[in-house]
């Protein structure tokens, strides 16, 4: 049986910034997610984990290989996939609501104003949003803008989500509460999720699977951790779990030591 | 309180320093007016002919008594009127014209040479072609309009369409939008304050072209209107419509100040 989302051999080549050839971001990348999973990659900035993140979004193509989702090779943008954005990428001039509606409408170019407005409000409820409608991202905190950002990609009820270090650019106490909310709707909607980051106790609370790359040039997967924490989870009990330390201290080893490939 | 108090008074001296701007000009005025010893110049007719005149004129705008004796109104409304045309189909084309440009990059680069060529050329050097090949002196004056407006709206457009951030495309093809929506609801309102600007721009340079077409083929309009009065040797009138001429581009370019107000926003 082929695997839900899978990422086959996928390389990818820049032009090298001094001009001589082509340098390899990363080579041979190759994993399968299953449905309704949580998959996260950690690694260090430059990786190239952000541009494999575009390649499965379909907003970049790889040099090499090729990524398969449901049985179609992917070599565009679709709505079958949505991405929230690091910079949360919201239209300023446009409202709270009319962000949402815009993706709601783009999904469902078939339901008439009362489908489309029932389904922005639930999503803008679902992300705790409901009297914010008519504020444009200028007006909100990074945590609110990120919400907005959540609810959009949610909305469009994509086969994957593809999250791009989403919480990296929000002040830490809110971002502690809002991981849990992501985690609580994701318990509710079970979506397959992708994300990339290079939060290590981010990655604990929300993956199933944490993926280790290593620094670039020719960046490639080193290792596949399961995290065996039991859900439901939460950021108390997270680290109250006897794994919890263990599979930290791996992580951070790695990073430190081992992601290096001998030239870090 | 104490920062309301500084603006009040930051205001009084504004309005203080406006009107001694104000009654410089109506001094130096009064001087150039006054005629020469000896009588050699008649001077210039002063502020209060002119005031005399402009209550003439606005208190009846819209008489038309014959080809050569037309309300100010009238005048004005002639000229507008070129304006709407030319000013709006160039508007059309360059707004257009230049969401394309600023799409592709290649293609931008391709033809800037000749935007650069064609932005400095006077609209009225086109005159005598569009003369000779359309035969018509309203189609030619709305021509000259066309061109007066159509680079800085076509030239901003492309600037402000190009520097869209990438983010808010990948969300336009992220959600496969239409090209008619991913036009409307992404690339306009990302790029109106931009285009806008240019709009602006653009509506001044009309105004500015618009009198100097009718001084040369008119018949009508405010720039005919200067004409005709030079011709009558009438320079009080000549006066009145220079003030009319730029109190009616301070109206339209406030226009223009709103417009983006409305489409500004703040990332």
């Amino acid at each position: 049986m082929r695997a839900f989302l899978e990422i086959s051999k996928v390389s990818k080549y820049f032009p090298d910034p001094r001009g001589k050839g082509m340098q390899c971001i990363f080579k041979d990348i190759a994993f399968d997610i299953e449905p309704g999973t949580f998959v996260t990659v950690v690694g260090h900035s430059g990786c190239g984990k952000s541009t494999l993140l575009n390649i499965i979004a379909g907003l970049e193509r790889p040099s090499d290989g090729g990524v398969i989702l449901d049985g179609k090779e992917i070599d565009a943008p679709g709505l079958d996939r949505m991405v929230v954005f690091q910079n949360f990428a919201l239209m300023p001039w446009l409202s709270v609501y009319d962000n949402v509606r815009l993706a709601v409408k783009a999904a469902h170019p078939q339901w008439g104003e009362d489908e489309i407005h029932a389904g922005v409000t639930k999503y803008i409820e679902m992300v705790g949003l409901t009297g914010a409608e008519s504020k444009r991202p200028a007006m909100l905190s990074g945590g609110m803008r990120q919400r907005v950002g959540l609810a959009r990609a949610f909305s469009v009820e994509p086969k994957v989500l593809l999250l791009d270090e989403p919480f990296a650019q929000i002040d830490a106490l809110t971002r502690g509460t809002i991981q849990e909310e992501l985690l609580n709707i994701w318990m509710r909607t079970k979506n397959t999720v992708f994300m990339v980051t290079h939060d290590v106790d981010e990655a604990i609370l929300l993956s199933d699977k944490i993926m280790l790359m290593t620094r670039g040039p020719e960046a490639e997967i080193a290792e596949v951790v399961d995290i065996s924490i039991p859900r439901p989870r939460a950021r108390t009990t997270v680290i109250e779990h006897p794994h919890y330390y263990k599979i930290r201290n791996h992580i951070i080893h790695f990073l430190v030591e081992r992601s290096g490939k001998g030239h870090a | 309180m104490n920062s309301s108090l500084t603006v009040r008074n930051e205001a009084f001296r504004i309005g203080m320093l406006s009107s001694i701007i104000f009654l410089l000009a109506m001094f130096f005025w009064q001087i150039a007016s006054t005629p020469s010893v000896g009588g050699r110049t008649q001077g210039l007719p002063g502020p209060l002919a002119v005031a005399k005149v402009t209550w003439e004129m606005l208190s009846e705008p819209f008489y038309d008594r014959g080809p050569n004796d037309k309300g100010i109104g009238l005048q004005v409304l002639a000229s507008l009127g070129r304006v709407a045309v030319g000013y709006g189909a160039a508007s059309i084309v360059a707004i257009f014209a230049g969401v394309m440009l600023g799409l592709n990059p290649t293609l931008l680069k391709a033809a800037n040479p000749y935007i650069q060529i064609l932005k400095p050329i006077s609209p009225l050097a086109w005159m005598p072609l569009f003369l000779y090949t359309i035969k018509d002196s309203t189609g030619a004056m709305i021509l000259v309009i066309f061109m007066s407006t159509l680079w800085p709206t076509l030239a901003n457009t492309a600037f402000g369409v190009s520097s869209i951030k990438r983010d808010y495309l990948q969300v336009a093809s992220l959600l496969q939008l239409s090209w008619w929506r991913r036009f409307f609801r992404v690339i306009l309102p990302a790029a109106a304050p931009t285009i806008v600007a240019g709009l602006r721009i653009s509506i001044g340079s009309a105004w500015v072209a618009v009198v100097a077409a009718e001084m040369l083929v008119g018949g009508t309009g405010i720039g005919y209107f200067v004409w005709n009065e030079w011709n009558n040797l009438s320079l009080t009138r000549v006066i009145f419509a220079i003030l009319v001429i730029g109190a009616v581009g301070l109206i339209l370019d406030l226009g223009f100040t709103r417009l983006a107000k409305v489409v500004a926003y703040t990332e």
